[in-house]
């Protein structure tokens, strides 16, 4: 049972890791992707392929996977933010960006096509995992809380404003772009060395579509929320094994309920804090009471 | 004596077939308010877009403090100093009051993307410091007790007044204010006038103004621009300006009678 639970836990921090960093890409700074699976991809068959075929430490293959992601983020990113795209045609060039990268893995030789990389080694401890969400969110939390990250959310208020600000608009979308497929990057070879076996179409636009979706229903300008939000999604369907296929009605029904009742995301802008919890307390004991 | 500190020479935008502006020309000395002035649809805001670089010239150039400013990307104009605000107001709606002030602030700030992922001690402590500067702008147009506000949550009034707080923030040479008493009372305007003229002396400023309210005008402006059809109609002091009589056609009003203007 431990080990059932436990393998739960791994996958939803793995998730974490690249959706907080998608969180500080569209949450802060207002852009939306539905290409993200491809970075995480781009770092699972990077590190995956150090390890298996180079011998690689697999730290430093993570890292390298995590660098993988972000130069890849780097080079789609300067072209399309560079011509000022936006929103709806930004999400629509990542689109076709992510299924691109998925046909590029089914077809090349050191990829090993769609028959996919088999036997990596299972070096994804929990521990690790535990070290490598709370390094995200640190750094997450710390870019957020420095001049940087607030060019970006200025961005994400009111470009022109920003601008106004002396905040340079292709820099400050580019750099949350690059430190998001990075941590993409990190959960993917994470990701890697957890199943022990990858193939391109794990990394399908559904895996981007559902990091999104964590991020819309976590909060637009939250850490704590698409984290908690991510978690939910990965542990409902597997709460609700027992109900067989409707389970993946359920996991739609509680995305379209969120979006009706808080349509601001489960957090909104705010981050869980003590404060929070101990008002829920209260109106916990207050119902309870009365 | 040194030379001007914004100088319009010939500038010049076409839209498509329509010219919103035309041969525009006019010099700003250091530590002066001048109004600018005219119908809707003049050309007024276009020009200042024109100086901060939101649009491109289709000829002319602008001159800050001697150096050529055009063609040059907004946020670099914004670095080498002027500062403006908007005519619909533009704050970062979500965002506390203090955070929008610190936005501004953060455009003199030089520490690295790496001490910011680490939070070094140098960023906590400039942190620090650029909080309590902020509180310093919130202070000087009367916000400080709203710092922690969320902007968008505030009345009309005191949002143009934390436009203001965060233009200055970014200590410009030059500021441009694009119609800061729009939608206010004649007591309200009045009260933003001696507020503008209280910076402008504080900070040591020289300020551009856009404004259809012309008891602030009047009272504020030693010299007045006035534009009709993207082209300028006349340029004069206030008193001049009020007997002139294309101005007083096109804009002001035969009737316009001249008022006494005085703000304590």
């Amino acid at each position: 049972m431990w080990q059932y639970i436990s393998g739960v836990i791994s996958l939803g921090l793995i998730y974490v890791i690249a959706t907080v960093g998608l969180a500080v890409f569209t949450g802060f700074t207002g852009l939306f992707s539905l290409g993200h699976a491809a970075f995480f991809a781009i770092g699972a068959y990077t590190a995956a392929i150090l390890t298996y075929f180079y011998g690689y430490n697999f730290y430093l293959a993570l890292a390298l996977g995590a660098a993988a992601g972000g130069l890849v983020g780097f080079l789609i990113g300067y072209p399309t933010l560079k011509a000022k795209l936006r929103t709806d045609y930004f999400a629509i060039a990542t689109l076709g960006f992510g299924e691109a990268i998925r046909v590029l893995l089914e077809n090349l030789p050191i990829t090993q096509g769609a028959r996919g990389l088999p036997g990596i080694r299972a070096y994804t401890t929990l521990p690790v995992l535990v070290v490598c969400t709370g390094m995200v969110m640190m750094f997450a939390w710390n870019l957020i809380h420095s001049r940087h990250g607030r060019a970006s959310i200025a961005i994400r208020e009111d470009f022109v404003a920003a601008e106004m600000m002396g905040v340079n608009i292709f820099i400050g979308r580019l750099r949350s772009l690059v430190f998001s497929a990075a941590c993409a990057g990190l959960a993917g070879g994470l990701f890697a060395h957890y199943y022990c076996f990858i193939q391109p179409s794990m990394f399908s636009s559904y895996m981007s579509t559902q990091m999104t979706a964590a991020v819309v229903a976590g909060g637009m300008g939250s850490i704590s929320g698409p984290a908690i939000a991510t978690l939910i999604f990965i542990g409902i369907p597997e709460a609700l094994r027992v109900a067989n296929i409707w389970r993946l009605v359920a996991y739609g029904l509680i995305l379209v309920l969120i979006m009706i009742f808080r349509p601001q995301g489960l957090m909104g802008y705010k981050e869980l804090n003590m404060d929070m919890i101990r008002g829920w307390g209260r109106r916990i004991r207050k119902a309870v009471g009365a | 004596m040194s030379g001007p500190v914004l100088e319009l020479t010939g500038v010049t935008k076409l839209f498509g077939g329509i010219t919103a502006c035309k041969d525009i020309s006019f010099t700003l000395p250091k530590g002066q308010i001048m109004g600018l002035i005219g119908p809707n649809g003049a050309g007024k805001t276009t020009a200042f877009n024109l100086i901060t670089g939101v649009y491109g010239l289709t000829g002319g150039a602008v001159k800050l403090e001697g150096e050529a400013i055009t063609g040059l990307r907004p946020d670099l104009i914004v670095r080498k100093g002027i500062a403006r605000t908007f005519q619909n107001i533009r704050l970062f709606r979500n965002l506390c009051v203090l955070d929008n002030v610190i936005i501004a602030l953060d455009c003199h700030e030089t520490y690295l993307l790496a001490s910011s992922f680490l939070r070094l001690p140098s960023v906590r402590r400039r942190e620090k410091a650029v909080r309590e500067q902020a509180m310093t702008f919130l202070a000087a147009v009367g916000l400080e007790d709203k710092a922690a506000t969320r902007a968008d949550a505030m009345p009309y009034g005191l949002q143009r007044k934390l436009e203001i707080a965060r233009a200055l923030a970014l200590k410009p040479r030059l500021l441009l204010l694009d119609e800061p008493a729009a939608g206010m009372n004649p007591e309200e305007s009045l009260d933003l006038a001696r507020l503008i003229r209280k910076i402008h002396e504080d900070f040591q400023l020289t300020t551009l103004l856009i404004e259809h309210h012309m008891d602030v005008v009047m009272a504020l402006c030693e010299k007045i621009f006035v534009m009709n059809f993207g082209e300028k109609l006349a340029e004069g002091s206030a008193e001049a300006i009020q007997r002139d009589p294309d101005v007083l056609k096109a804009y002001l009003g035969e009737g316009f009678k001249r008022a006494q203007h005085t703000i304590a």
